[in-house]
């Protein structure tokens, strides 16, 4: 027998306990959009899971005017400690439903269980657990003593990671006192509305956070609706620009997390073995549907050859198959529309002369499936060197000096990422200082955790989620009161004073 | 190793010469391992516990615990050793499980050099003796575990074994030696030990070396120890003695494959790697087996080319393997003790 073909080890969806329809959740329930239903199907499989509502422009009005009963007659008046609590027990039963909750993200969105089960959930918990401990402590923000709220969030996020973009804004949001109005990406739908499941479980007050579905004129309602407060958007660079432009002139703050095309640099000096799983983590991790992918990767010439023969071998050990298979490595494209991107882009690679490579691997007969590509003698001025692929593609171009690596890695208009692979420190420093991207790996990729910000230079986007900036970017400073004369006697009270607005 | 591929490899000190451009001194040879690049040890852990995620059932998980159990080296290394206890040990590797007789046989058995006649006449017709079918001895040399003795006394070790049928000498490197940067000194050791496992018709006990990695602390030295070990000669590289802790770790297992999967691409030769000491379960030898595999491919799960150095391992993949042909759990008193 051939043990490499291991035997299926398929995790079981008996856990699951899906309705055939998902209505709207506004206001502490389920109800039914007003809008054409629409289906979100298995992309591994193109069958069905489930009908989901469609929210139309009424139903946005009724998800923001609920969302901001919710807050001014509710969340903003609990104490930090109180909406910390929610935080927490929201936590807990993510960790509870852990296994639920990936089973459902892999049908729906295509990605392998594994990274489902070791990534997307686990940060899931771990991003409300890090906000929870924050709810209490806004003082500490950096915005001076007694921040505000915003009011009412519109969010709208991506298909790529469905529930751990849910997290990634609806925790800080939460936290820092504002009430939320979510728009999930149409392909994505399922698991933001078991997470509204479980947010009736944790009794969290009616109309806090509401999840509406439909597509991108939905999402435009959303964001263009007049009593929202705050607008955070993670896509695509064009629909971010269109959102900008809408949101520009009012007082609406906004935060963008948009595309990347990050150069993953290897020194020769490099920690080989450990930079060829880096490359692979880089651009083969949920099919390379991430916007920090290294999807440049700049190799110094004089391995260039090593490193490409080496990744070959290890990408003939990928195993593309069944989402919900634990041994898959690379699942499914998330839906039709990308993968004819994906197609048509490396189509585009191989006019323009570039040399492809790709894994020999059995694509499943239905469903939507890329296998994973390299393409070599890439030039700088190439498509596949300058657009955003959103799938498991990489480019490689060569550098000779770190200098002319930082140029290559610079030349671009998006600057979300980037890695850095060598065993000398001192040269990890001084190329990461000269860098132009949000998140600087070393010696490691896509690595994420709460507490550290997340955002991008340029074109990927402003502002920064995660950490304490991702806090901040839901709380304004202390609204200024007209400042009494003072007194000796009132400037002894202060301490008093302030005593009391802390508690 | 077959002996006739044995007898294809060129000498160890020739091929040394070409490829470090000068003779095996300890600089030659510094420049040479401290030229190979590092390992990250986040990312080589990683790497360790990715492979160790990997799910095997049903028919993989049966050929997995089989395989399992023809790559062992059914251990005993106590003092309190006896000839009985030998004899005991040869049975248990002969039959490993009494109620089952298609149960495979465990590849070799493992012991110290004086009790080399007794396990060769407890095997009696099934010591493989040089062939490819039967069981192997295996005797540990070299002033096992700790290495401290004269050369002189190592090689006598080392011959008298291999005289008494050991068809395995497992060698113990002077760690202390590697670790004050002596590499020459580690190497000429493994070449004279490789030397005095010569049996007089020409052909070799194979001889394995140990690099007891618990005590080399770092990843890059695992690494250099293992190139150097290679380079002088050895068939077979291994973590430990099993008398130091920590003794083989996944990562560092997976660390001496990544070695022994460049030294085929760099002279088309394969070296046999063998894990002993720690690795009790077969949830874990099957991670192992994964990391083989996945690492320098299938071709590598045969006896000649990697073993479990384990004694405790080979009743808990007997359990297991009693579960999947009955489907239900039994108990310690339905394997035996050796």
């Amino acid at each position: 027998m051939n043990f490499l073909d291991y035997a299926p080890a398929p995790e079981s969806q008996a856990i699951l306990n899906l309705r055939s329809d998902y209505g709207l959740f506004i206001d502490g329930d389920f109800v039914a959009g007003r809008g054409t239903p629409f289906q979100t199907i298995n992309p591994a499989t193109e069958k069905r899971i489930a009908m989901i509502a469609n929210a139309n422009e009424a139903d946005v009005d009724a998800a923001v005017a609920a969302a901001r009963r919710a807050y001014t007659g509710v969340w903003s008046r609990l104490s930090g400690s109180d909406r910390g609590k929610y935080l927490f027990r929201i936590a807990r039963l993510v960790q509870e439903r852990a296994r639920e909750l990936a089973v459902a993200e892999s049908l729906d969105n295509g990605k392998p269980i594994k990274e489902s089960r070791d990534v997307d959930v686990p940060l899931v918990a771990a991003w409300f657990f890090y906000y929870a401990g924050w709810a209490d402590k806004l003082d500490h923000a950096g915005l001076g003593p007694n921040p505000a709220s915003l009011g009412v969030a519109a969010q709208v996020i991506p298909w790529n990671f469905p529930l751990l973009m849910l997290a990634w804004k609806i925790a800080p949001a939460l936290a820092a006192g504002n009430t939320v109005v979510l728009k999930p990406a149409e392909t994505t739908s399922l698991t933001a509305m078991l997470f509204a499941e479980i947010l009736q479980q944790a009794d969290l007050p009616a109309g806090v956070v509401n999840i509406i579905t439909g597509a991108g004129d939905t999402g435009q309602a959303l964001v263009n609706h007049p009593d929202v407060n705050k607008v955070a958007f993670t896509g695509s660079t064009a629909v971010g620009r269109a959102i900008a432009r809408s949101v520009a002139g009012t007082d609406k703050k906004l935060t963008l997390e948009l595309g990347g095309k990050a150069a993953n640099i290897v020194f020769d000096d490099a920690p080989i073995d450990q930079a060829i799983e880096g490359i692979v983590n880089g651009i083969f991790f949920n099919q390379g549907h991430v916007c920090c992918a290294g999807s440049r990767l700049l190799v110094q010439e004089s391995i260039h050859d090593e490193v490409i023969d080496r990744l070959k071998d290890r990408l003939s050990t990928l195993r593309l198959g069944d989402p919900l298979d634990k041994n898959t490595d690379i699942g499914a494209i998330n839906s039709a529309d990308q993968l004819r991107r994906i197609t048509e882009l490396t189509a585009i690679g191989e006019q323009e002369g570039a040399e492809r490579w790709s894994a020999d691997c059995a694509i499943p007969e239905n469903g939507f499936w890329f296998a994973p590509t390299i393409f070599t003698n890439v030039s700088t001025s190439h498509r596949i060197a300058r657009d955003e692929i959103f799938g498991p593609v990489l480019s490689v171009l060569t550098f000779r000096t770190p200098a002319e690596a930082i140029a290559k890695a610079n030349n671009t208009p998006y600057g979300l990422s980037a890695g850095i692979w060598t065993d000398k420190g001192s040269r990890i420093l001084a190329v990461a200082d000269k860098l132009r991207a949000g998140v600087i790996w070393a010696n490691t990729f896509n690595r994420f955790d709460p507490a550290s910000p997340f955002g991008g230079y340029k074109e990927s986007g402003y502002g920064r989620e995660g950490g304490r900036p991702g806090l901040a970017a839901y709380l304004k400073p202390a609204p200024s009161r007209p400042r009494p004369a003072v007194s000796a006697a009132a400037a002894s009270k202060t301490p008093a004073a302030r005593k009391k607005a802390a508690k | 190793m077959t002996s006739s591929q044995l007898a294809t490899r060129p000498a160890p000190r020739d091929r040394t010469v070409a490829l470090l451009g000068g003779e095996a001194t300890d600089a030659n040879l510094r420049r040479y391992l401290h030229g190979i690049p590092g390992i990250d040890a986040v990312g080589l852990e990683q790497r360790a516990a990715d492979l160790g995620s990997r799910s095997i059932k049903t028919t993989s998980k049966k050929w997995a615990l089989d395989t399992i159990i023809g790559l062992i080296d059914l251990t005993t290394l106590e003092g309190a050793d006896t000839r009985g206890k030998i004899r005991s040990l040869v049975g248990k590797a002969i039959t490993p499980d009494a109620g089952d007789p298609s149960c495979p046989r465990v590849a070799a058995v493992c012991v110290y050099g004086d009790m080399v006649p007794h396990a060769v006449e407890a095997l009696g017709s099934l010591h493989s003796a040089g062939t490819d079918s039967g069981i192997n001895v295996a005797a540990v040399a070299t002033a096992f575990p700790s290495g401290r003795s004269s050369l002189a006394v190592k090689l006598a070790d080392t011959a008298d074994a291999v005289a008494a049928g050991a068809d395995e000498i497992d060698m113990v490197i002077d760690r202390g030696a590697f670790l004050s940067g002596h590499y020459g000194l580690v190497f000429d050791e493994i070449v004279a030990v490789k030397d005095a496992c010569k049996r007089p018709d020409g052909s070799h006990a194979h001889l394995k070396v140990i690099l007891e990695t618990g005590e080399l602390n770092t990843y890059d030295n695992v690494r250099r120890a293992s190139w150097l070990a290679i380079l002088a000669g050895g068939d077979f590289i291994k973590t430990s003695t099993g008398k130091v802790a920590p003794a083989a770790t996944l990562p560092v297992t997976l660390s001496m494959l990544e070695v022994v999967r460049d030294w085929h691409r760099l002279t088309g030769e394969k070296i046999g790697v063998k894990p002993a000491g720690g690795i009790r379960t077969s949830k874990d030898a099957i991670k192992y087996l994964v990391t083989v595999a996945e690492t320098v491919g299938e071709e590598w799960l045969q006896p000649h080319l990697f073993r479990f150095g384990a004694s405790s391992l080979l009743n808990d993949v007997l359990l297991q393997r009693q579960k999947m042909t009955t489907g239900h759990y039994s108990g310690p008193d339905y394997v035996t003790i050796d």
